[in-house]
């Protein structure tokens, strides 16, 4: 198995996992909090796809270090992880917004599970 | 029973992405096509910046990175009036457990290594990987480590809305400033320098370094907030 066989099934395989851990952590627990953590692997598994998408055989960091400007042809997609770095902002500013709400929510009925909030049911 | 339509459900979907996504195709023409030679090339040629996503993220995307740190202000601002609340009980947190003398004490002492790592990673921003975003975070994770090992720690609320406003104000400054000398927003109108100095770039290393400031001040402020919170 070489290096881009063992890319291809780590990064790919591991990414698609972790989307689906994420969605069944959002669509079958109880807690608010675990639908909030549920949701923060989704985004890590999104994260690592769209890295993983940039990757060519061989390739280097697209960073022009002292002794690598010439190494242009093998280096990967630098979109993909400039898009990532603004995902993962946008990421961690969902995350904390939806902690407040719970935090607001626990406030007021004095717990985190989602079916003994009758509010939310309608 | 639930639980196995959910497994099913995800089961279908995973297949669909497996499909889509298990084989690339790494040596494929469209890895060589589209803007990366484009990027790659202006980096190096106009910019001399070394670091191609810092090129991309503050220069090329300049205007797409003013939104970001928008869309981070505007967090923080909704988790403050999420949570905003007439008494504040500032000094006596219970959600914290009171630290041991080993936490305390170590704690003190790589609180300001750490500070020096963040300042580092965005001051080296266009150089090596890092930059504003992640050297930010590090300074804020400096400050959570403190705020849990002393309770009494505390941070001035007016203060780190000065940096935050500065930092941002400073960043439109900079865009504005290239509106007048080069004729776009955000248009890069220093002198470039040479690849690989510290000093190169032109206005990416000031823009990262404000947006370091800027992100290190905002959350800190979300820690601090959510750390004051009583149940």
């Amino acid at each position: 198995m070489d290096t881009t066989e063992l890319i291809r099934i780590g990064v790919y395989g591991t990414s698609i996992l972790l989307i689906l851990i994420g969605l069944y952590a959002v669509l079958t627990k109880r807690s608010l909090i675990k639908i909030i953590i549920g949701l923060s692997i989704i985004d890590g598994g999104i994260h690592l796809l769209l890295i993983g998408i940039g990757y060519i055989k061989d390739g280097t960091a697209p960073i022009f270090s002292p002794g690598s400007e010439n190494a242009v042809a093998r280096m990967v997609d630098p979109v993909p992880q400039a898009l990532v770095l603004t995902a993962i902002v946008i990421g961690f500013g969902v995350t904390a917004v939806a902690l407040s709400l719970v935090i607001r929510l626990y406030r007021h009925h004095n717990t985190l599970k989602i079916d003994e909030i009758k509010n939310l049911k309608w | 029973m639930k639980k196995a339509i959910v497994i099913f459900l995800l089961a279908v979907f995973g297949f669909f992405l497996a499909v889509t996504f298990l084989d690339p195709d790494f040596e494929a023409e469209r890895n060589h096509n589209g803007v990366k030679n484009f990027y790659l090339d202006k980096t190096v040629s106009q910019l001399k910046t070394a670091n191609t996503v810092t090129a991309i993220v503050v220069n090329f995307r300049g205007f797409d990175t003013l939104g970001e740190v928008t869309v981070l202000f505007l967090a923080a601002t909704a988790l403050g009036s999420i949570l905003f609340k007439k008494r504040h009980h500032i000094g006596d947190r219970t959600v914290l457990m009171p630290a041991s003398s080993i936490v305390s004490a170590g704690s003190k002492l790589i609180f300001p290594a750490i500070i020096l790592l963040g300042a580092y990673v965005f001051i080296h921003g266009h150089l090596t990987p890092g930059g504003g975003f992640q050297g930010g975070t590090i300074i804020a994770t400096g400050f959570l480590l403190m705020l849990i090992a002393y309770r009494d720690f505390s941070i001035s609320h007016n203060v780190l809305s000065v940096i935050e406003s500065f930092a941002g104000i400073g960043f439109v400054t900079f865009g504005l400033l290239g509106f007048m000398n080069g004729g776009t927003f955000l248009q890069n109108f220093m002198g470039t320098g040479v690849l690989n100095d510290l000093i190169s770039g032109g206005v990416i290393p000031v823009i990262y370094i404000l947006v370091g400031f800027k992100v290190a001040a905002e959350l800190t402020g979300l820690i601090y907030t959510i750390l004051h919170e009583k149940g």
